[in-house]
């Protein structure tokens, strides 16, 4: 048997066993749920559920909602990334900026900095402001450190033998330190896409006006909870689209 | 060949990294004088740190020299100048994001060729190094030798003048390197470039060479120019004649001694670079 063709067979071995993983937690679930007299309050019935999301699809009621997380999450999302690629292009420009501001804003980035939303929440009030300032702050500090990364350590060599063929500062940027760092940049804003989603769904659920995050408290406060898991199972799927999404546009730029 | 003619003119050219005091403070030349001719092929071979790929540097313009000249034509060296003086590295200087054709060509865009002539200059070197069918290929798809001649290829295609190797075999393995050695004697013997090729082998240097600067441990200046009275192309055979033997034990009694002395200092002082 050839390495290639045993590689895929272990893959396909693994994938099975996960498979088989989420099927046992999904009948354990139903067994639970059905025969041995969970609350349903407390776990709802997986096939009310699945009723449930097929009502929440079918009359367009998650619409809204959807519209207001997806919203935040892109507002967020182009703040934190134009900002943090322009900054981090800037520091990296100079050893001895990369060398005061690395540290520092790497020191910054593990903060928690959820504990800023009630102060948001002041600034910009209960409705969207608060919640796009949280996911765009979240997700500057990796956009920023991969940005300095990216541009900060471009192999010397490269520099040096455009700079001999003659390359122009512009040349430099477009054709040498702009590719050099794309790869590293993408995965800081891979991750930044990642962790505003969760900020975002995270700060909708603790204070809000509306939202995805937002509807599923509600639901939880109204104990309407197989509702609550139709839209959890809801959001999980649209964060899973969006995160393939992110990973396959990264993969797909870095396998040159 | 014409030899009267001067190509490069170094002018009591001295380099040192830091200022004097300072701890990391070294001078890596001193006071070197050298011209090198129009069309020769000029071998600098000395002892790690001796300031020969400082001296290349300074010709092409990447370094300048704290005190002295070079001239280039006529003109004191003030920065890189890509009409005239093309490179090729040790190792890795292509750009990994771009295939083999397109690292040619972009060395024209940054010199300034117009588009029109990019893709035949670019497939013209190509195969004149035999890399007609590696066109598409990603650097990392090639070996470390077919790597180096896409690097000569993408230098070729400069059309300059003056061609600027630092050790561009040093990485290869020794069969690699004799290959690509006298490949490199077949494709420059139809080129009127002037080439300054530095070297740890004192092989390569014999066999590459119109004449073999030799440099002595640091602070290097030059000990001792041989020449290397042998036309081009040089046939694989020179190196199994006697001629070879002693040009190249000659060039060993040169360099043992300050090869000696350049170790002891790195014990010392730790690597230059």
């Amino acid at each position: 048997m050839s390495a290639a063709s045993q590689e895929r067979r272990s893959k396909l071995a693994s994938r099975a066993v996960q498979a088989g993983f989420l099927v046992a937690l999904l009948a354990l679930w139903y067994l639970g749920t059905t025969f041995w007299g969970i609350s349903p309050l407390l776990l709802p019935n997986p096939v009310r559920v699945w009723a449930e999301l097929k009502d929440v699809i079918a009359t367009g009621e998650f619409l809204p909602d959807l519209k207001v997380t997806l919203s935040e999450l892109a507002i967020a999302f182009a703040i934190s990334s134009t900002s943090g690629i322009t900054l981090g292009y800037l520091i990296s420009r100079s050893p001895y900026l990369i060398r005061v501001f690395e540290p520092l804003v790497a020191g910054m980035y593990s903060v928690p900095i959820i504990l800023f939303l009630p102060l948001y929440v002041l600034f910009f009030g209960l409705g969207p402001g608060s919640k796009i300032a949280l996911g765009a702050t979240i997700s500057f500090f990796p956009i920023v450190l991969n940005t300095i990364a990216g541009f900060g350590y471009v192999e010397k060599i490269f520099v040096t033998a455009a700079r001999s063929m003659g390359a122009s500062d512009y040349q430099m940027f477009r054709y040498v330190l702009l590719p050099a760092a794309f790869p590293v940049i993408l995965t800081g804003l891979r991750i930044g896409f990642t962790i505003t989603l969760l900020a975002i769904l995270g700060s909708e659920t603790i204070a809000s006006l509306a939202g995805l995050g937002h509807r599923i408290v509600h639901l939880a406060e109204a104990m309407e909870t197989a509702r609550m898991f139709a839209y959890i199972a809801f959001v999980v799927a649209i964060a899973a689209t969006l995160n393939t999404i992110t990973s396959s546009i990264e993969r797909r730029a870095k396998r040159q | 060949m014409t030899t009267g003619d001067v190509a490069v003119h170094v002018k009591d050219v001295s380099h040192e990294f830091g200022e004097p005091g300072d701890a990391f403070h070294v001078q890596a030349l001193q006071k070197t004088t050298l011209d090198i001719r129009r069309g020769e092929l000029l071998c600098l071979i000395g002892p790690s740190g001796c300031g020969k790929s400082t001296l290349l540097n300074m010709i092409g313009g990447l370094l300048l020299p704290s005190s002295g000249t070079v001239e280039v034509g006529h003109k004191a060296v003030r920065g890189p100048l890509p009409h005239d003086i093309a490179f090729v590295f040790q190792e890795n200087a292509l750009f990994p994001w771009c295939t083999v054709l397109e690292n040619v060509k972009l060395g024209m865009v940054f010199q300034g060729v117009p588009k029109s002539e990019h893709d035949g200059r670019a497939r013209k070197s190509l195969e004149a190094v035999g890399l007609k069918d590696f066109m598409g290929h990603y650097p990392a798809q090639l070996s470390g030798g077919m790597r180096q001649r896409a690097a000569l290829a993408r230098a070729l295609s400069l059309e300059t003048g003056i061609l600027l190797m630092d050790e561009p075999f040093g990485a290869l393995d020794e069969q690699t390197r004799m290959i690509l050695g006298e490949d490199l004697s077949v494709l420059l013997s139809r080129t009127d470039k002037t080439i300054v090729f530095v070297t740890h082998s004192l092989g390569e240097a014999v066999f590459l060479a119109d004449r073999v600067a030799v440099f002595s441990a640091r602070p290097g200046y030059i000990k001792e120019i041989i020449e290397i009275d042998e036309p081009h192309p040089r046939k694989p055979g020179f190196v199994t004649t006697e001629k070879f033997a002693k040009l190249r034990n000659m060039l060993y009694g040169l360099l043992h001694e300050e090869i000696r002395k350049a170790v002891a200092q790195t014990a010392m002082t730790g690597p230059l670079t």
